[in-house]
């Protein structure tokens, strides 16, 4: 089969490999259909995920068509056209009992404090992913779900990881009605969490980024309120001005690891790998926040420590909350929205591109070139 | 103000929003939200039974946190330890644990080693690796390159130079390597 394969830092290829094989009697093997390039997929492209062995294939967010299945699978037969959540999870440990797949216990040999994720290095689990013709899907018979008939292709990868994500972070936020909520990032998570707030009855919803044309998405898609950090000295001033000197009453992070805004903090994490990630767009949460306010972590970060300016957050009182999403439990109602015409997440999709041609994809998107928001990968086999 | 009691009024009302925002307030009872509260115990909503999942076979001796009391009942089998990378992994995984900073500091130094290791070795095959196609680099004709960047206050130009050098930095590193090696070598053909 052809598979994305990781060659080191910023470089990428498409190689032949085998088929993979069931490892377990609860596995399924599924052919992609569809695939999708993530934010936090740029974190390994970048070199700043520990344990990214050559040769990983990468990818969470995809759907297909279950190929094979183990002896033990009960929900699932060949021919079925499933969604699976970007989160490998066993439905039965601790964690998962509590509704917390992203933290399941029994699937990441690596590391206890993260969870298994699809093509997310070792220190995610060691699992290949999605942006392939085919993937070893574990505990088949309670990840995964049937792609509702009425659903496109198109959304039902992006409720995969980005729009669950989203919807999350803005629930994590415990907004209440007329709240003023700040997104830093208008990338596809957070362009879905500033949509999320609305439906969660916020009065205000302001979108923070330096990219013009993601901002004007954040506008248009996400009827949101922009701000270019880039033109103003001082970006957390500029929100106190905006909001009253009081500060938004919560703010979303969906920019992660390698936020821009901060030459030194940039470049000791994303660069020299000094730091887990750089911590800019967190720190510019914690600051432009009220007093007594939440602060909703979607930014993905490096298991190694950051600069995060922790004393402002315990002087201001705030709620810190985060966590990988767990994806499967965010469907219902998100399938609601989604046929109710709330959220049309393929809104947000801009390129969709060969699996051939993943390298070009990358740097598309990495580089944010050609007014990209969120590609879409499509194996030959589909 | 945040000088006196009461909080600003926001400038539009219930039913101006929504008017504007399609599904304005549809979750604003937060029984409507699936992840709140976060927490909640129900093993049978999961997909699970509870008990211990049956076990995956160990093929090889796999690498494990000792964080975990056990090898997961379920793993990764992606790309196995080998090389000195592998040595290096397989050290980082049985000496330290995830709180230590040398655990991670190892296993980032040993993916810098299995990239070096790995583009040797690929000199070796019919496909070596190139610089040009697996940087995608050449998409900054087709998909715009200039006009994406220049001329839009983009904070990320501050940085961009350092790419190419993170890039092309180990192929530089490995061509005066081996020049250097053939000069010591001809040197003492000569001598
Ligand atoms: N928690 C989860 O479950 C989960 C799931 C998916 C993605 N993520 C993470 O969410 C983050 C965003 O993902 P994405 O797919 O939208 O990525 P993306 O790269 O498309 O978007 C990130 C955006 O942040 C902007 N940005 C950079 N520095 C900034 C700053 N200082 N302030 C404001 N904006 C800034 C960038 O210009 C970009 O538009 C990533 O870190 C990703 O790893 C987390
Ligand atoms: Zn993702
Ligand atoms: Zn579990």
């Amino acid at each position: 089969m052809r598979a994305m394969v990781y060659r080191g830092p910023y470089k990428i290829r498409v190689e032949e490999k085998d088929v993979p094989a069931i490892e377990h009697p609860n596995d399924a093997i599924v052919r992609v259909t569809l695939a999708a390039i993530c934010g936090s997929d740029l974190h390994l492209y970048h070199g700043m995920v520990p344990d990214t062995r050559v040769g990983t294939t990468f990818g969470h967010e995809f759907i297909g068509v279950v190929e094979e299945v183990g002896p033990s699978v009960q929900n699932l037969k060949r021919g079925d056209r499933v969604m699976v959540p970007f989160n490998v999870f066993c439905g039965s440990c601790f964690f998962c009992a509590r509704g917390l797949h992203s933290n399941c216990h029994n699937v990441n040999a690596n590391a206890t404090a993260v969870g298994g994720i699809y093509g997310y290095s070792h220190t995610a689990g060691g699992y290949d992913g999605g942006q392939s013709e085919f993937v070893r899907v574990p505990f088949a018979d309670v990840g995964p779900s049937l792609i509702p008939e009425w659903m496109d292709d198109e959304d039902a990868v992006l409720l995969t990881d980005a729009l669950a994500t989203g919807y999350f972070g803005a629930q994590l936020g415990d907004i209440v009605e007329g709240d003023v909520v700040v997104v830093f990032g208008a990338g596809p998570v957070g362009l879905f969490a500033a949509k999320s707030a609305w439906l969660m009855g916020a009065g205000r919803v302001i979108v923070i980024d330096h990219l013009e044309y993601r901002l004007e998405k954040a506008r248009t898609f996400a009827h949101a309120e922009t701000y270019n950090f880039a033109e103003y000295d001082d970006i957390v001033v500029h929100m106190k001005k905006i909001t009253d000197h009081l500060g938004a009453d919560v703010a979303i992070e969906a920019v992660g690891a390698e936020a821009d805004g901060n030459f030194l903090q940039h470049v000791t994490s994303a660069k020299l790998k000094l730091q887990g990630g750089s911590p800019v767009a967190l720190n510019w949460a914690i600051d432009s926040v009220r007093k007594g306010g939440t602060v909703s972590v979607m930014g993905a970060y490096g298991p190694m420590f950051s600069a995060v300016k922790f004393g402002d957050a315990v002087n201001k009182g705030l709620t810190l909350r985060m966590n990988q999403c767990p994806v499967k439990p965010q469907w219902p109602r998100l399938f609601e929205h989604v046929k109710n015409g709330y959220l049309k997440p393929s809104d947000v999709v801009t390129h969709r591109i060969p699996l051939e041609h993943i390298a070009e994809g990358y740097h598309i998107f990495s580089a944010k070139l050609d007014g990209c928001i969120k590609p879409l990968i499509v194996p030959n086999a589909a | 103000m945040p000088y006196t009691a009461e909080k600003p009024k926001i400038a539009e009302s219930r039913e101006e929003l929504r008017a504007r925002i399609p599904g304005w307030g549809v979750d604003l009872d937060p029984k409507d939200r699936p992840s709140v509260p976060r927490e909640r115990f129900d093993p049978a909503a999961n997909g699970g039974n509870g008990e211990l999942p049956e076990r995956q076979p160990e093929r090889w001796p796999r690498e494990r946190s000792i964080e975990h009391a056990m090898l997961t009942p379920v793993f990764g089998t992606s790309c196995p330890p080998k090389g000195l990378s592998g040595k290096m992994r397989r050290y980082a995984y049985q000496r330290f644990s995830e709180a230590r900073a040398a655990h991670w500091l190892l296993l980032i130094a040993a993916d810098r080693v299995d990239a070096t290791e790995s583009h040797l070795q690929s000199f070796r095959t019919l496909r070596p690796d190139n610089p040009i196609t697996q940087t995608g680099v050449l998409s900054e004709f087709r998909r715009h390159g200039i006009s994406s960047r220049f001329g839009k206050k983009r904070a990320d130009l501050a940085h961009l130079p350092l790419d190419p050098i993170i890039v092309l930095a180990p192929w530089v590193l490995a061509y005066l390597a081996v020049r250097r090696l053939f000069r010591a070598l001809f040197r003492r053909g000569r001598s």
